[in-house]
């Protein structure tokens, strides 16, 4: 999650949900998203909300922060019982920063029951957490498992050295085959993050982070492009100089190296960005949010989603410990979405998935482009003579444009 | 004790004996406002504390670049050995586009102040405006300006001006206009030196319009000279080119600020207001009479300004075409010389196609409409107005290339303007190889002192209204200067080169050039829409055209990414809120077929870097 909070409206300090929130809510999946703004160090290329001091004061501390997010998870089921919502179990939880790992297993277990408690948990829930390779043993993802995880995503990003030491990357590659190992021994699913794209990666560097990842066999594998963000310490590097800049020409062809690569490893793209072994091993709780489906951030800087209404915490532990603490939501902002706002979403978000979006659904202009974007070898022909408009190889890598020109005018 | 009157001549009841009327000569930068701000304080007709920086310089854009663009007048008292006299300074227009404006205030005057910068000597315009102000009989008083300066060179400079005019060098006055230094011995000199006005006053009234000026509560401000017999307020005067009759709402002068006065007699000069709303119910140059008791004859040298350049001016957002409208509107009832007629370009829109006296006043009103109207405007390449005759003998007028015609030609004939460049003898490799790349024809070469050179070309307008002028600056390290005249036509090779996005033309890119060039001007603008137009998804050819006959050709590489890789729940508001940045951003571009062409693309593109900097000149 980028560390700049959107603007917005103001958020009301009990928490209470519009009307508007509770239409249609039985039919929504409900899934819970774990912010932990914790980490080691901070990479270079990170703008993410996590502090790296393990001591931040009222309630924001390591030690004290399960215990703060499990009362911002008590504090939602009140505002969403208030609100009128309907019961409903959660069918996907997400542990993400940050470095979710840097905090025990045992604190990790500890939120996870508190939400359990508080919603019940749907039969074959998916739950991850994010890990740095650093940061688990055989005995913390077994203690994971146990509290009832069942996915482990990897932040192994490359595995060339000189690659990893640019995004400042601090575990050694050798350690990552270890611990997929031990999270399948847990009996975990493994997905692996990579990142390409990185200032001074080579195609052959690229290939040879894919060979390895793939040589370890992992259920799902996100490939990201480096986005340079404002602020950041590698954007200031490629300001001065000191780092060359990033090409886009460079992360078209890297991302058709993954694509070909990936595939004929036998994993199929189901996002933009990501590939599963099967469609089970898909990331349901990242297909939530791209399906418009409900969902409570907790955490600093969590943006939260019920209904066409969207809301993002306040971004520093300390204030947000303290928000709660006080019994005052810890919302900084929110904004509640017309219908033509979130139609305009959910083209921006479906056209990412490989199930692709309904051409029916789309503006009489929207309608009229896509046998434009069939000429350009951008959607799918087959796909969209059966009504649905699905990307190509091509299409993803242009997909913002792709969306430009199927929205209204 | 101060010299300044201690009584005022009344107007209306003045000796033509005790009235002098001059203008201040001067290049841009010499100084000329800042001199004439001095004498308003010395004659006490603004108290110190009131000075404004260029109190007659009234449009901002003025005051900012240092250039008077409307001339004014303004009634000064002077004392001089025990008699007061009333000074008029007639303010003039300083640069070439502005030629007739400036005659006809020269024509206004008795004198003129030829005011040079210490520093820097005479320049090619002053040179011209003083060859006016010799034509019209003016006495002519010469003044180094600046002599604070450390760089002054009073010596060299009073010997350059000495020769030119004829004269003792030891005759030229020396001021600080900024100091304040000799301003006193230079309004003693204007009394002693300048003739007073002749006419007779019991002729039938005779006034000489030297400017109009529109003003939102007044209307039309005319400002005139009278010549014979006087005009009173209440009576109805006659404009003598249109035979337009008026009422005199009132009458009377600037000291500076307007005073309504009994009237204006023989040699006065002052101001008139009728009520009309349109300046060119009031043209510079034109003759006002009495109705009642016409005079016979109007006074000599009227003419009507003829636009020199052409340029299409649109608004970058297509609905503020009406916004520009009215402006323009409103811009014409103060600018006489100003006129235009709409104009469709596929590529730009709605928008106008514009005459200007040339490339600053086109600057001017460019940048009044943006400033005083919030218009964001596009302007295309100026261009001039060529004849062009058919193979049937019809001839056409094309004032803007898309209009060239594209069958048989028999010949073109484009216009040629008279150029005179000085420049230090340092300069003239630099200037002959600049002027002949422009197809100029030497005319001759005169040293006006040991370093100083006079060049004289003929060459087509066409050749100096885009960026001839930056060029010359950039090559002379900024030491020369132009001054221009229109000076005929010839038959040229010209050919139309028209770009193409895609194989669809572009209007507004379309160029009249010499065949010899027609590749040059193809490859530099291929060139730079390579680097301006942003890749599309496709692949762009972008080709420059003779006819049907392809000349040059780039090509932008297709887009290959264009996706944001991450997009979590945390993304989603900000990913939103970027695509529909994007979306208002497409609103912006414009589409020459498939291709989505910013703006700024057009703005750059019909922009010289050079022409970038000229409003800094």
């Amino acid at each position: 999650m980028p560390s700049v909070l959107p603007l917005g409206d103001p958020a009301p300090s009990d928490g209470l949900l519009p009307p508007q929130a509770l239409d249609g809510a039985a039919d929504r999946a409900f899934g819970l998203y774990v912010h932990i703004p914790f980490c080691a160090v901070r990479c270079g290329y990170c703008d993410f909300n996590t502090y790296t001091a393990t001591e931040l004061g009222g309630g924001a501390s390591q030690d004290a922060y399960a215990s703060t997010a499990i009362s911002e998870v008590e504090f939602a089921a009140g505002v969403l019982e208030q609100s009128g919502l309907p019961a409903r179990k959660l069918r996907t939880v997400f542990f993400g920063g940050g470095t979710p790992t840097l905090l025990p297993a045992e604190d990790l277990a500890r939120i996870l029951r508190a939400a359990t408690d508080q919603w019940g948990i749907e039969p074959g829930a998916e739950v991850t957490t994010e890990a740095n390779p650093d940061s688990v043993t055989p005995e913390s993802l077994q203690l994971l498992a146990d509290a009832g995880f069942t996915r482990v995503s990897f932040g192994m990003q490359s595995a060339v050295p000189h690659v990893l030491k640019v995004l400042d990357r601090t575990h050694t590659p050798s350690r990552v085959p270890l611990v997929v190992q031990w999270a399948r021994d847990a009996g975990l699913d493994v997905s692996l993050d990579l990142i390409y794209g990185t200032p001074g990666e080579s195609l052959e560097d690229w290939r040879f982070s894919l060979e390895t990842a793939l040589s370890y066999s992992p259920d799902h594998i996100s490939a990201y492009a480096l986005i340079v963000e404002d602020g950041t310490k590698l954007a200031a590097q490629i300001r001065r100089g000191e780092v060359p800049g990033i090409d886009d020409d460079d992360h078209a062809a890297k991302y058709e190296l993954a694509d070909q690569m990936i595939s004929d490893a036998g994993l199929h793209w189901y996002e933009v960005s990501n590939w599963s072994a099967t469609a089970d091993q898909a990331c349901r709780h990242n297909l939530a949010y791209w399906r418009g489906d409900d969902w409570w951030g907790i955490g600093p800087g969590a943006h939260s989603h019920v209904g066409g209404v969207r809301w993002w915490n306040v971004k520093h532990p300390t204030a947000y410990a303290g928000r709660l603490a006080s019994g005052v939501s810890p919302a900084a902002g929110r904004e509640t979405l017309d219908a033509e706002t979130r139609g305009v979403e959910r083209i921006m978000l479906e056209a990412r998935l490989a199930s692709g979006l309904a051409v029916s659904s789309l503006s009489a202009s929207g309608k009229h482009a896509v046998a434009g974007l069939i000429a350009d070898g951008l959607v799918a022909p087959a796909d969209a003579f059966r009504g649905r408009l699905v990307l190509t190889l091509k299409g993803r890598l242009l997909a913002d444009a792709v969306v430009r020109r199927i929205l209204p005018d | 004790m101060s010299p300044m009157a201690r009584t005022a001549p009344v107007p209306a009841a003045t000796d033509p004996a005790i009235i002098r009327n001059f203008c201040i000569i001067a290049h841009i930068d010499h100084g000329k406002s800042t001199l004439a701000d001095r004498m308003l304080q010395y004659t006490g007709v603004v108290q110190s504390r009131d000075m404004k920086a260029q109190y007659l310089d009234r449009m901002d854009i003025e005051r900012e670049r240092g250039i008077t663009i409307k001339s004014q007048a303004v009634r000064m008292p002077w004392e001089l050995d025990g008699v007061s006299y009333a000074l008029n300074m007639i303010d003039t227009p300083g640069h070439v586009d502005f030629t007739y404006e400036v005659s006809r205030s020269l024509a206004a005057c008795e004198g003129a102040v030829l005011l040079v910068d210490a520093a820097q000597g005479i320049e090619a315009q002053t040179l011209a405006n003083l060859y006016l102000a010799m034509e019209n009989d003016l006495t002519i008083i010469p003044v180094l300006n600046k002599i604070d300066l450390p760089a002054a060179q009073p010596e060299k400079y009073a010997a350059e001006l000495a020769s030119l005019i004829g004269g003792d060098p030891e005759d030229v006055l020396l001021v600080s206009g900024k100091t304040g230094v000799g301003v006193e011995a230079l309004l003693d000199k204007i009394v002693r030196d300048l003739p007073a006005p002749v006419g007779d006053p019991d002729a039938p009234a005779r006034a000489m319009i030297f400017d109009s000026v529109y003003d939102t509560y007044r209307g039309v401000v005319t400002y005139v000279r009278v010549v014979d017999g006087m005009l009173h307020p209440r009576e109805r005067i006659q404009m003598m080119s249109t035979k337009a009759s008026h009422e005199l709402l009132e009458i009377g002068v600037s000291s500076p600020e307007p005073t309504p006065s009994k009237g204006l007699g023989v040699g006065e000069v002052g101001y008139l207001i009728t009520g009309v709303k349109d300046v060119r119910q009031s043209k510079v140059g034109d003759t006002v009479t009495n109705l009642a008791k016409p005079a016979a004859e109007s006074l000599s040298g009227y003419a009507d300004p003829k636009p020199m350049v052409f340029s299409g001016l649109y608004p970058l957002d297509g609905t503020d075409y009406p916004v520009l409208r009215d402006a323009l509107d409103k811009l014409k009832l103060n600018d006489a010389a100003l006129i235009y007629e709409p104009e469709t370009s596929a590529a730009l829109g709605f928008g106008f196609r514009v005459g200007f006296l040339g490339l600053l006043h086109l600057e001017i009103v460019r940048e009044r409409l943006e400033r005083e109207f919030n218009l964001d405007l596009i302007s295309t390449a100026p261009n001039v107005v060529y004849e062009v005759t058919l193979e049937d003998k019809n001839v056409v007028t094309v004032t803007n290339p898309s209009e060239f015609p594209s069958g048989k030609i028999n010949e073109v004939r484009e216009p040629m303007v008279a150029a005179t460049i000085l420049a230090p003898n340092e300069f003239v490799g630099a200037i002959m190889e600049l002027c002949q790349g422009r197809r100029g024809v030497m005319r001759g070469m005169d040293y006006l002192s040991e370093d100083r050179v006079e060049l004289r070309y003929w060459m087509p307008l066409a050749e100096i209204v885009f960026d001839f002028f930056d060029l010359l600056k950039s090559k002379t390290r900024g030491y020369a200067s132009l001054d221009w005249k229109a000076d005929g036509e010839q038959v040229a090779d010209l050919v139309k080169v028209d770009i193409l996005l895609q194989g669809e033309q572009v209007d507004a890119f379309s160029a009249i050039t010499h065949k010899d060039k027609a590749y040059a001007y193809g490859v530099m603008m291929t060139g730079k829409l390579r680097e301006l137009i942003p890749r599309q998804q496709f692949e762009v050819p972008i080709q420059a055209a003779i006819g049907s006959r392809i000349i040059a050709r780039e090509s932008i590489r297709a887009i290959r990414k264009d996706v944001l890789a991450k997009c979590y729940g945390g993304d989603i508001t900000r990913k939103r809120k970027l695509l529909e940045k994007q979306k208002e951003g497409k609103k912006r571009m414009k589409m020459v077929g498939r291709v989505e062409v910013p703006q700024e693309a057009f703005i750059a593109a019909l922009t010289t870097d050079e022409s970038k900097d000229k409003a800094k000149k």
